[in-house]
């Protein structure tokens, strides 16, 4: 027979019972504390969800204020101070790199093999495209190229995530209607000078874009820079003339179709392409004569592909920041 | 070249074109758009596999008609294969099993747009897997960072936007490091696909050329790479990340999107570098000493947590220092349970999160873990999958956790100088998380005292009890039927090389 207990309340199996449960914690001290307080610390979000336990409310106020007056102090200067350094050790690390690499621009560096040769000696016969970039990033490195066009795709998504106000939530349609007022009060829209430098500058934008998409293959640019050309330019149509206007043109729809459309053409076209490279079958997309407009095989439609993509992204990303939808 | 090779380059496109199609749909179309990719891409990737098993060789694949050093190249071998298959395994489950609760968390006009990220979330992972080239690696890498962070903030409540903003910095300061790594490589080789990469790294080494840049090079890869998988140090986004993200983010984030940078990291390590290399450096030390670090004070942290989701993601923390320690060894045996524990951990963390939702369903949703007692009993399938989460990662014998951490501790052997560190780190580890998880089994399965009725909360959910069966299975499968795996995870590594 075992002896019988008498102060079971401070037994250990009480307190493990208890630790179970979730009522006491065996390690209670130390570094729980720093949990606790942030925790508690300036998150009223989050005060509806966490059932704080009062016996610890005093505990927390007396951390609060230490955390105030001390710890935090001394925490920032120390993370600065530790922060600058870090910074300071990588920069001279990598710099310390720099000196031993191969000097830039000598015709012996490891860059300068078959690779870059046979970019230019016969990118032009294999892709058609007189501007050997261009041929680079849409034909022999096209899969990295879409790659990039569905980081603007997603990326766009993410904002659209987080600043399209929808139907949904009527406070934010009321929070819509007061802000698009305030608009109008701290820019005004009819703004006779911007009016008549817009009626100028977009259609020349517009056409400049619209060159560089077309002549991506030929000359310097292509879809990633002709499209941003584009965006910029119907951004400042909107500044000039509001959304009122620019509904006219391009709405949520449009973009939605756009974007759909000239990344569908462009998965489709690739998977195309890739399908017969793999399969050693020969592709049947002439390249035409280097120089025309109407050559160099799918490098054109795709960018205009990237371009449309580029434009309607930029577009967007300005109109979602300024009030939340296009 | 027969059809089956173009499995690898077809799942990846699907995977991508459904994103982009689900841009037109309503939330209803794009999730079924998305589930029938991921039940697409998967059996693929199966087929991939056995086509791999029965020819015993790898093979790569030009994406386009230039060859390898020109145009973009994908590769496939049992190892890619099989990565694939259970991460596609992974993320049907957590789609599925987290589903009604992403109808809840997420805007109804918002839910294409969760689908969307979740697409395209599967086609980087699997351009992770397959890739054969350095900057096609890079871009979705990109696409991997930007989806997660959507994935995370799309809850819209709580601490989720600060959480998505601290995984944004630390994921792209990541990203920042593996470019400049890539971007040196590339300047001392001269290539950016992986084959002629390693040769010219070979004859670099052989040479005794480019000394520091290479020992920059190899540590920057690294360090960017394990601050995207989140290492010890450099851990601080992942109880946030993963404690207030929707329960199917939470599952895909810490399952399969810190995976896949170590996947990539281990490809690079055997595919670029040179696995001799990298071990002749003795970076791998590095990495072991703080994967010792994060198994330990990562489950120190969960046990000084109170909110249950902190608890299992600081438990990640632990789990991802158990891969990098595995990497450490810088043995054949060592790496091999650093795969295997990889697979152990996303199909078992993914299973906590998924129960844990099935559990907060019938308790109220709070947060503390203390609200959850007798939730065992209230919601009797999701307790058991917790359960058998829960002893998997302790090290239940039968369940897959047993056969990593006897894989761990049978590579230590081999390697006499770190043999000591790494059983007590082991052994320590293990007490630590019998601790807290035992702790959670415990009061899963404590009888309310002032018999409570909770139970109003209770939401039928068929496909979250399907998911949770199916992850059981799986741990099960990994536990039971290791021996295969093992094998087959050598035979890709040795492919690798």
């Amino acid at each position: 027979m075992s002896r019988r207990k008498d102060n079971y309340e401070n037994s250990l199996w009480k307190k493990f019972r208890g630790w179970v449960d979730g009522e006491v914690d065996l390690l209670a001290d130390g570094m729980e504390t720093v949990d606790l307080s942030r925790r508690a610390g300036g998150n009223a979000a989050e005060a509806g969800e966490i059932s704080t336990i009062p016996a610890d409310s005093d505990r927390i106020r007396r951390l609060e204020e230490y955390r105030e007056q001390k710890g935090l102090k001394l925490y920032r200067r120390v993370y600065q101070v530790m922060s600058v350094l870090l910074c300071a050790a990588i920069i001279f690390v990598l710099l310390w790199t720099v000196v031993y690499l191969p000097v830039f621009g000598e015709a012996s560096n490891p860059a300068n093999n078959e690779v870059a040769a046979r970019y230019i000696e016969s990118g032009l016969q294999e892709t058609g495209a007189v501007n050997i970039v261009t041929g680079m990033i849409l034909d022999y490195r096209a899969f990295d190229t879409f790659g990039e066009s569905c980081v603007l795709f997603i990326a766009s998504c993410c904002v659209l995530v987080l600043l399209r106000i929808d139907r949904s939530s009527h406070d934010d349609r009321q929070r819509k209607i007061s802000e698009e007022t305030n608009d109008r009060l701290y820019e005004p829209k009819n703004d006779i000078i911007l009016q008549k430098c817009a009626c100028v500058l977009v259609p020349v934008i517009m056409i400049f874009g619209i060159y560089i998409v077309l002549n991506g293959h030929l000359s310097p640019g292509g879809g990633f820079s002709g499209g941003a050309v584009l965006g910029s330019g119907l951004i400042l149509y909107l500044n000039a003339f509001g959304f009122q206007k620019t509904g006219r043109l391009f709405t949520e729809r449009t973009y939605r179709k756009v974007t759909l459309c000239a990344l569908t053409f462009y998965c489709v076209a690739k998977s195309y392409s890739f399908f017969t490279g793999a399969n050693h079958i020969p592709s049947g997309i002439p390249t035409g004569t280097p120089g025309a407009i109407l050559s160099s095989g799918l490098i054109l439609p795709l960018n205009i592909c990237v371009g449309l993509v580029v434009a309607c992204t930029m577009y967007a990303f300005y109109a979602l920041f300024r009030k939340g939808g296009m | 070249m027969s059809f089956v090779q173009n499995f690898p380059f077809f799942s990846i496109v699907i995977a991508m074109f459904s994103g982009i199609l689900s841009s037109a749909l309503n939330g209803k179309q794009a999730r079924n758009v998305s589930v029938a990719a991921i039940v697409l891409t998967t059996c693929m990737s199966a087929a991939v596999l056995a086509f791999c098993l029965s020819t015993g060789e790898s093979y790569t694949y030009m994406m386009g008609h230039f060859p390898a050093p020109w145009g973009n190249e994908i590769r496939a071998g049992v190892l890619e294969g099989l990565t694939a298959l259970i991460f596609g395994v992974v993320m049907l489950l957590a789609v599925v099993g987290g589903m009604s609760h992403t109808f809840l968390d997420v805007e109804p006009e918002k839910l294409n747009l969760f689908y969307i990220m979740i697409d395209l979330m599967l086609s980087s992972l699997l351009a992770l897997i397959y890739t054969n080239d350095l900057f096609t690696a890079y871009v979705f890498v990109e696409i991997n960072t930007i989806a997660g962070c959507g994935l995370i903030m799309i809850r819209q409540k709580g601490r989720s936007f600060s959480a998505a903003i601290r995984y944004m910095i630390m994921s792209q300061l990541g990203s920042g490091l593996f470019l400049i790594g890539l971007t040196l490589l590339y300047d001392v080789t001269g290539h950016l696909l992986m084959s002629p990469a390693k040769e010219s790294v070979a004859k670099i080494v052989a040479a005794g050329a480019y000394e520091i840049p290479m020992l920059v090079i190899l540590a920057v890869i690294s360090v960017g790479l394990a601050i995207k998988s989140g290492l010890y140090p450099f851990h601080s986004w992942i109880p946030d990340t993963y404690g207030f993200a929707t329960p199917t983010a939470s599952a895909i984030l810490s399952g399969l999107v810190s995976k896949g940078y170590i996947f990539l990291l281990i490809k690079i390590f055997y595919r670029v570098l040179g696995v001799e290399n990298v071990i002749a450096s003795r970076l791998v030390n590095v990495l072991f000493l703080f994967g010792l670090a994060g198994m330990i004070m990562g489950s120190v942290h969960a046990i000084l947590e109170q909110d249950t989701r902190r608890m299992i993601a600081y438990s990640s923390v632990a789990q991802i220092g158990y891969i990098y320690m595995g990497i450490g060894l810088g043995t054949e045996a060592g790496m091999i349970a650093a795969v295997f524990h990889m697979f152990s951990h996303s199909a078992t963390k993914a299973l906590l999160f998924i129960s844990a939702v099935g559990l907060y369903e019938v308790s109220g949703e709070k947060k503390d873990y203390r609200s959850l007692r007798g939730a065992g009993y209230r919601n009797p399938l999701a307790g058991v999958g917790f359960a058998v989460g829960a002893f998997s990662m302790v090290g239940f014998p039968m369940l897959s956790g047993f056969i990593s951490k006897l894989l761990f501790a049978t590579s230590a052997l081999q390697s006499p100088h770190k043999m000591p560190l790494t059983l007590i780190g082991l052994a320590v580890s293990t007490v630590l998380n019998a601790v807290y998880f035992l702790r959670l089994v415990i009061t899963l399965y404590t009888k309310n005292p002032d018999g409570e009725k909770t139970g109003r909360f209770r939401i039928q959910s068929g496909m979250l009890k399907g998911a949770i069966l199916c992850f059981i299975l799986l741990n099960l499968v990994l536990g039971l039927c290791s021996q295969p795996i093992v094998r087959a995870i050598g035979d890709g590594l040795a492919m690798f090389g």
